[in-house]
């Protein structure tokens, strides 16, 4: 599939979800999920410190594509970082770049990537475009 | 019900409190942040500007004269309010935090010298941390830190332990803005003044919910902020005994503050006026002023008892949830509660309890060393103020209960 594919597969689950509970019910549903973060990646260096909650993020490249590992102390923070690295793993360098990560607009969690939420995801969609950058420029 | 204060009739003189989130009630409980505007401080607001604006002191005009009568009355109901001796003791700051580095460079330059110690809390706000830091980093002075007992109190043996010949100040909160514990500064103050130390308290989460006389309490100086106390934000207070402020040089410099300026040499206006450098927030004093007179309209007393009942019914019904832990187990509290369920999140709890339209705050709550101190990372807190209600108690467990199911 491809990221946009990803996404618009995303925003139709979460149509479902009329009432906000549920979708967070959801959320912490998949945060739940998300496998905990190897202890060599959950370390200082891959830290994204938010104010309200902090992020790990850590990625590999293998045959031109970026698999992404997160996780994060806060469920509901975690169930969002799920789905964001579901949606930008295993694509290349150049796709992850030219991608505009529209769904969590679609899905009402906007607020979520928002600097004075200070949870540390907005931070980390910057973190997944600089490291799509960095594998680019290594080649 | 409380038979002294009409809660539903003090509810409407807020208008933001009939406003809804996310179509739902709002239910304001991050009052220790900063408490919801009652009308007539706005209404204070809007008048200086519509109808007495002008720059005050040396001003002959009329408008000049009405705006520094009601600068200076402010000056004065702050200084009823808090029992002051006399006007000269009030300094009209930008807020606590101004005030306490206001203190840590006038008196901090002027009296700690390498070696010397200033005593401060384990329970302090940054405010009341930082300042004396940079001061330390300046001067080679050092910190000594009162900890805190398991009821999240201060530990008063180690205190008396701290006093040594060399401590030039204790810098105590009057109420923890995490833990909501009342210290008992009667005695710090006693026991400092015994050894001639002076006292600074930072009363930022008192004077809204307790009767404060400095005069009785016998603090040198005790600081607090318009803000939290239904006053206009960016103004604050610098209480200080005379014979302390007569003594401390100027912190900022510039108009207002002078008597006299040659190229030479400047010599600083009296007390007051020498700390209140450029033209001051004479539509914040007269506002501040209005929140005071009207908490003094229904009785510092009145509001201690309701906020106590609401204290006392919070934590008797959050302590029935599963997993409830409440941080601050003080039988003198404020109307404060720092608190996790389980091994949720607070940022988890506090996005959810959002949703249901309830405001409380998560975090370290700018006191990042009393979380070390306690082991944990953050917590939730809700605050009262005396606009609450037993309701939105009930609703604040029954959505903590909700949500804890959730997780």
């Amino acid at each position: 599939m491809t990221i946009n594919e990803k996404q618009d597969q995303i925003v139709e689950t979460f149509e479902e979800y009329t009432d906000w509970m549920d979708k967070y019910a959801y959320l912490i549903e998949l945060g739940n999920n998300l496998s905990p973060l190897d202890p060599k990646s959950k370390v200082n260096q891959n830290l994204i410190e938010g104010c309200q909650s902090r992020v790990w993020l850590d990625a590999e490249y293998t045959n031109g594509m970026i698999h992404f590992m997160a996780e994060s102390d806060a469920v509901i923070v975690k169930g969002i970082v799920s789905l964001l690295i579901d949606v930008v793993s295993d694509h290349t360098p150049d796709e992850i770049l030219n991608t505009d990560l529209y769904f969590i607009d679609k899905i009402g969690l906007k607020e979520h990537l928002s600097p004075t939420r200070a949870n540390g995801l907005l931070a980390m969609v910057k973190q997944i475009k600089l490291y799509a950058l960095a594998f680019k420029t290594k080649g | 019900m409380n038979e002294k204060l009409d809660i539903n009739a003090i509810r409407n003189d807020f208008p933001i409190l009939s406003r809804t989130v996310y179509d739902r009630p709002l239910i304001y409980l991050d009052n220790a942040a900063t408490t919801q505007k009652p009308r007539c401080v706005v209404e204070a607001i809007e008048h200086v500007y519509y109808h007495q604006n002008a720059n005050i002191h040396r001003g002959v005009h009329y408008l000049s004269q009405r705006a520094t009568e009601a600068h200076e009355t402010a000056r004065a109901t702050v200084r009823d309010f808090i029992h002051a001796t006399s006007s000269n003791e009030i300094v009209f700051t930008r807020g606590t935090t101004e005030a306490i580095n206001l203190l840590a460079t006038s008196y901090g330059e002027t009296f700690c010298n390498e070696g010397d110690e200033i005593i401060i809390s384990a329970m302090e706000h940054h405010a009341n941390i930082v300042p004396w830091q940079m001061l330390r980093d300046r001067k080679g002075i050092k910190l000594k830190i009162i900890p805190l007992t398991d009821l999240g109190e201060l530990n008063m043996t180690a205190f008396e332990e701290l006093l040594s010949e060399r401590t030039k100040l204790v810098s105590v909160a009057h109420v923890s803005n995490v833990l909501g514990t009342i210290n008992p500064i009667e005695e710090i103050i006693e026991k400092a003044h015994a050894r001639d130390i002076p006292v600074l308290i930072d009363g930022a989460q008192a004077v809204s919910h307790m009767p404060v006389d400095v005069q009785q309490l016998d603090a040198d100086f005790y600081v607090f902020s318009g803000h939290k106390m239904y006053g206009p934000n960016g103004i604050g207070v610098l209480y200080g005994k005379e014979k302390w402020l007569d003594i401390l040089p100027p912190y900022h410099g510039g108009g207002e503050m002078i008597a006299h300026v040659t190229f030479e040499k400047t010599t600083f206006a009296d007390l007051p006026f020498k700390f209140e450098a450029g033209t001051p927030d004479y539509v914040g004093s007269v506002a501040l002023a209005a929140a005071m007179n009207y908490l003094s309209s229904f009785g510092m007393e009145n509001i201690v008892a309701y906020e106590t009942d609401l204290l006392l019914d919070a934590t008797e019904k959050m302590m029935k949830i599963d997993g409830m832990h409440i941080y601050g187990t003080s039988s003198h509290k404020s109307s404060v509660i720092s608190f996790l369920v389980n091994d949720i999140h607070p940022f988890d709890m506090g996005t959810l309890l959002d949703r249901l339209g309830i405001a409380v705050r998560t975090g370290h709550h700018c006191a990042m060393p009393l979380m070390s101190a306690l082991g944990i990372d953050g917590t939730l807190r809700a605050s009262f103020a005396f606009y609450n209600t037993h309701e939105e108690i009930d609703a604040l467990v029954a959505g903590i209960e909700r949500i804890a199911k959730m997780f």
